[in-house]
C-alpha cells in the first residue's frame, strides 16, 4: 500500500473545550492584573522612588506576574523575557545597570527609549537589584538612580500594558485554532495541546531552574543562583507559579483533578518546613534536603497533571522537543 | 531479523532488477520519518506541495535518513548509539541491506551519498572514546570499503562539498558513554568543523574557543560552498549563545546572533538547519522553543517564525519546507507560514532533500 491515509487536507478535529476557559479564567485576567500592578508600581515610583517605599508595590507586581509569567507563547514567547530576565547566567543585569548609572546615560531618563535597552537592564529582576542589592539600592531621592527607577517602572508598566493588549489579540488566534487562515495552530486540538504544555512547563522551570539552579550538586550547592533570593521570593515564586500551573490545568481540563489538587496542597505543606525562603542555607544538608523534597513535590504535581489531564484528553508534549538529535 | 536466505534473495533481487529511480515512487523531493498514532514508524517521501509521494513502514524509529541520488533507496540509521543502518526500498519498505557497524564503531548520526551515488559516507564514533570516523561503503551491495578519521570527537553530520572532491564534517565534540548516551565531557568538549579530501586527509579545521560547549551538529550547504552549521548548547541553561554559524573555506567563522530574548526563546537548541531555496538566507529550527530563526547569508538576524514543535527544515523553491511533531508540513516564505498538509503522524527531526 503506497498511499496510507496519512495526509489529510488541513481540517479541524474536535475538542477545543477548555481554551476559552483558560483564556477567560486564568490568562487574560492574569495579564490584566499584572498590568494593573505594574502601573501601580510606576505611579508609586513617580511619587517616591526610594527602595523603602517601592518594595511593597514591586512585590505585588511580582506576585501578579507569577500568575502568567511562565507562559511562553504568543506575545509572551519573547515578551515575557523583558519582564523577567532570569537566570542571568552571564551577569548581564548588574553590568547593564552599572554602566547606565556610571555614565548617567540619557536613555535611563526616558521610558520610551528605555524599551531599546537590553532585556537584562529591564523588568522585575533589574528592579530587584535597585531595591535589594546593596551595590545599587543606596541611592538618594534626587539621584540619577532615582530617575532610572522611575524610568524602569514606567517602562515595565508599558511592557505589561503591551502584553495585556497583545494577549487580547492573541486569544483570537488560540480561539480560531484549526480555522482557515490560522497559520499557527492548524487544528483545534493544537490550542489545547499548547496550553496544556504551558501548564507543565512552568512546573518544569521550577524544577530545573528555580530549585535546580540553587541546589546544584550535593558537593556544590549554589545558593546565590536562587531566583529572586535578594528579595527572599525564591520559595514564594515556586509556590505561586505552581498554583498558577494547576489553575491553568483546571481551566484547560474543565474537570476535577483530585490527584493534582492533593499534590499541590502537599507542596504547600512541605514548603512550610523550608527554613529559609531564599534558600541561602542549603549548604546545610538538612536544609538542602527540605528544598529537595519541595523539588520532588513540584515534579509530582507535573506527573499528576500528566496522569489526570494529559491522559484523559489525549494531550501530549512535543515529539521533537522531548527527544532531540 | 533478516534470515541468511532472505538476505541472499534480496541481494539477488537487487542485482537482477535494474535500478529503480525516484520516479517510480512518485517523484518526492524530501524524505521524512514519522511516528504514527499507533506507535509504529514510517518513512515518507514528500513533494514540494506537501503531499506524500509514498510512505512505507520502518522497522524502528530512525535517527536520520539519507537518500540515494538516483535509486529510490533510503538509508535509515538506528538511534544512537547505533549498531546498524538499514537500506530501504522506498517502493515497499523492504529492507534491501542491513549495514552493521564494525566492531568498536557506532553510527552516530547522519550519512550522505556521493553525488554519483556510488558511495555512502557514514558518520561514526569509536565505542571506547567517541573518537570520530567516517565509514565509506560501496552502494553496489553496500560493502564497507574504507574508513578514515573525522579529526574530532562525536561527529554527527557530513556533506559532500560542491567541488565533489572534499567533505565537510560536523564534529559534535561530545564523548558519550558506550551504552547509554550519557555525556561525559561537556566541561572540556571541543566541537569542530572539519574539511577532508575524499581519502580523509585533513584540509581545514575550525572551532569555537569562545563557545566550546556549543556542539556542532547539523550542516547546510549552498552550491557555492558556503557552509552553515547549527549548534546545541551543552553549557549552563540560560547562557543564550548563538546557535548558527557560517563558514567559507579559508575564511573565519561568522557567528549568527539574534537578540538576547530571541536566543533565550530558542532554549539553547537548534534541531535542523537549511538554506532557503534561492540560497539568499538560512534558518535554524528549535522544537524546544517552538520557533525558527532566519538569517541573511551574511549572518544578519531577519526574524523568528513560531510553530509548535517545529524541527524538520529543508530548502523549497518558495522558501523553506518545515515539518513538526504535530504532523504539519509548512511552507515558510519570508516571515510567513503557509500550512500545506497536516498528517495524523508526528514528523521526526529532519526533512532530507533527495536531490541535494
Amino acid at each position: 500500500m503506497r498511499h496510507l491515509a496519512l495526509l489529510a487536507l488541513i481540517a479541524a478535529t474536535p475538542a477545543s473545550a477548555g481554551v476559552p476557559e483558560a483564556l477567560d479564567e486564568v490568562i487574560l485576567p492574569g495579564f490584566a492584573g499584572f498590568a494593573e500592578a505594574a502601573t501601580a508600581l510606576s505611579v508609586a515610583a513617580s511619587a517616591d522612588c526610594t527602595p523603602e517605599s517601592l518594595r511593597a508595590p514591586w512585590n505585588a507586581a511580582f506576585d501578579a506576574w507569577t500568575q502568567i509569567g511562565d507562559i511562553r507563547i504568543g506575545p509572551s514567547e519573547t515578551g515575557a523575557l523583558g519582564v523577567a530576565f532570569w537566570p542571568d547566567v552571564r551577569g548581564f543585569t548588574p553590568r547593564t545597570l552599572g554602566n547606565l548609572i556610571k555614565t548617567e546615560a540619557e536613555v535611563g531618563t526616558d521610558p520610551a527609549a528605555y524599551a531599546e535597552v537590553s532585556i537584562a537592564g529591564r523588568g522585575l529582576f533589574a528592579l530587584e537589584r535597585m531595591f535589594y542589592d546593596a551595590d545599587f539600592s543606596g541611592y538618594e531621592a534626587d539621584s540619577y538612580s532615582c530617575t532610572l527607577v522611575q524610568t524602569m517602572t514606567a517602562e515595565l508598566a508599558a511592557q505589561a500594558g503591551a502584553l495585556d493588549a497583545g494577549w487580547e489579540g492573541f486569544s483570537k488566534v488560540l480561539l480560531s485554532a484549526g480555522e482557515e487562515g490560522n497559520t499557527l495552530y492548524l487544528s483545534e486540538g493544537e490550542a489545547m495541546d499548547v496550553l496544556y504544555t504551558q501548564a507543565l512547563s512552568g512546573l518544569e522551570f521550577s524544577d530545573v531552574a528555580r530549585l535546580g539552579n540553587p541546589l546544584g550538586s550535593f558537593e556544590r550547592p549554589r545558593p546565590t543562583r536562587a531566583e529572586a533570593w535578594r528579595s527572599e521570593r525564591s520559595l514564594r515564586n515556586v509556590l505561586l507559579t505552581a498554583d498558577a500551573s494547576v489553575a491553568l490545568a483546571h481551566a484547560v481540563g474543565g474537570m476535577p483533578l483530585p490527584v493534582t489538587d492533593a499534590a499541590l496542597d502537599r507542596l504547600h505543606e512541605l514548603a512550610e518546613r523550608v527554613s529559609d525562603p531564599s534558600f541561602q542555607d542549603i549548604e546545610d544538608p538538612s536544609a538542602r534536603l527540605r528544598v529537595e523534597i519541595v523539588q520532588q513535590q513540584v515534579n509530582a504535581i507535573g506527573e499528576a497533571i500528566k496522569g489526570e489531564l494529559g491522559a484523559a484528553l489525549g494531550l501530549t508534549a512535543g515529539f521533537n522537543s522531548q527527544d532531540g538529535d | 531479523m533478516t534470515t541468511r536466505r532472505a538476505f541472499i534473495a534480496s541481494l539477488l533481487a537487487a542485482s537482477a532488477s535494474p535500478a529503480v529511480g525516484w520516479a517510480s515512487v512518485g517523484d518526492p523531493t524530501y524524505l521524512a520519518a514519522a511516528r504514527m498514532p499507533d506507535g509504529s514508524y514510517m518513512l515518507a517521501g514528500l513533494r514540494e506541495d506537501g503531499s506524500a509521494a509514498f510512505s512505507v513502514p520502518l522497522p524502528a524509529r530512525g535517527h536520520a535518513a539519507a537518500a540515494h541520488p538516483s535509486r529510490a533507496e533510503a538509508v535509515g540509521f538506528a538511534r544512537r548509539p547505533g549498531t546498524y543502518a538499514l537500506v530501504i526500498d522506498c517502493r515497499d519498505g523492504e529492507v534491501l541491506h542491513r549495514l552493521e557497524a564494525p566492531d568498536e564503531r557506532q553510527f552516530n548520526g547522519h550519512g550522505t551519498f556521493s553525488p554519483d551515488g556510488r558511495l555512502l559516507y557514514t558518520v561514526e564514533q569509536r565505542v571506547a572514546d567517541s573518537e570520530g570516523f567516517i565509514g565509506v561503503w560501496n552502494t553496489d551491495g553496500y560493502r564497507r570499503v574504507a574508513e578514515f578519521a573525522s579529526h574530532g570527537v562525536g561527529p554527527h553530520d557530513i556533506r559532500v562539498m560542491p567541488d565533489h572532491a572534499s567533505l565537510v564534517i560536523a564534529n559534535g565534540g561530545i564523548q558519550t558513554d558506550k551504552w547509554d548516551r550519557a555525556k561525559l565531557n561537556t566541561d572540556t568538549m571541543r566541537p569542530s568543523l572539519v574539511y577532508v579530501d575524499l581519502d580523509g586527509a585533513l584540509l581545514e579545521k575550525r572551532d569555537l574557543p569562545e563557545f566550546y560547549q556549543n556542539s556542532i551538529r547539523h550542516l547546510a550547504l549552498r552550491a557555492d560552498g558556503l557552509v552553515g552549521f547549527a549548534m546545541q548548547w551543552e553549557g549552563e541553561a540560560g547562557y543564550a549563545p548563538p546557535l548558527l554559524a557560517l563558514h567559507r573555506r579559508g575564511e573565519e567563522l561568522v557567528l549568527c546572533e539574534a537578540p538576547l530574548e530571541d536566543e533565550l526563546a530558542m532554549d539553547g537548541y537548534a534541531g535542523s538547519v537549511a538554506f532557503c531555496g534561492d540560497g539568499s538566507e538560512i534558518a535554524i529550527s528549535s522544537p524546544r522553543g517552538g520557533r525558527l530563526h532566519r538569517f541573511s547569508d551574511t549572518g544578519v538576524f531577519l526574524g523568528a517564525v513560531s510553530r509548535t514543535d517545529v524541527c524538520g527544515l529543508a530548502p523549497h523553491a518558495g522558501g523553506y519546507m518545515a515539518s513538526d511533531g504535530l504532523g504539519g508540513v509548512l511552507l515558510v516564505r519570508g516571515g510567513a507560514v503557509k500550512p500545506l498538509t497536516i498528517a495524523q503522524a508526528a514528523w521526526d527531526n529532519h526533512l532530507i532533500p533527495i536531490h541535494a
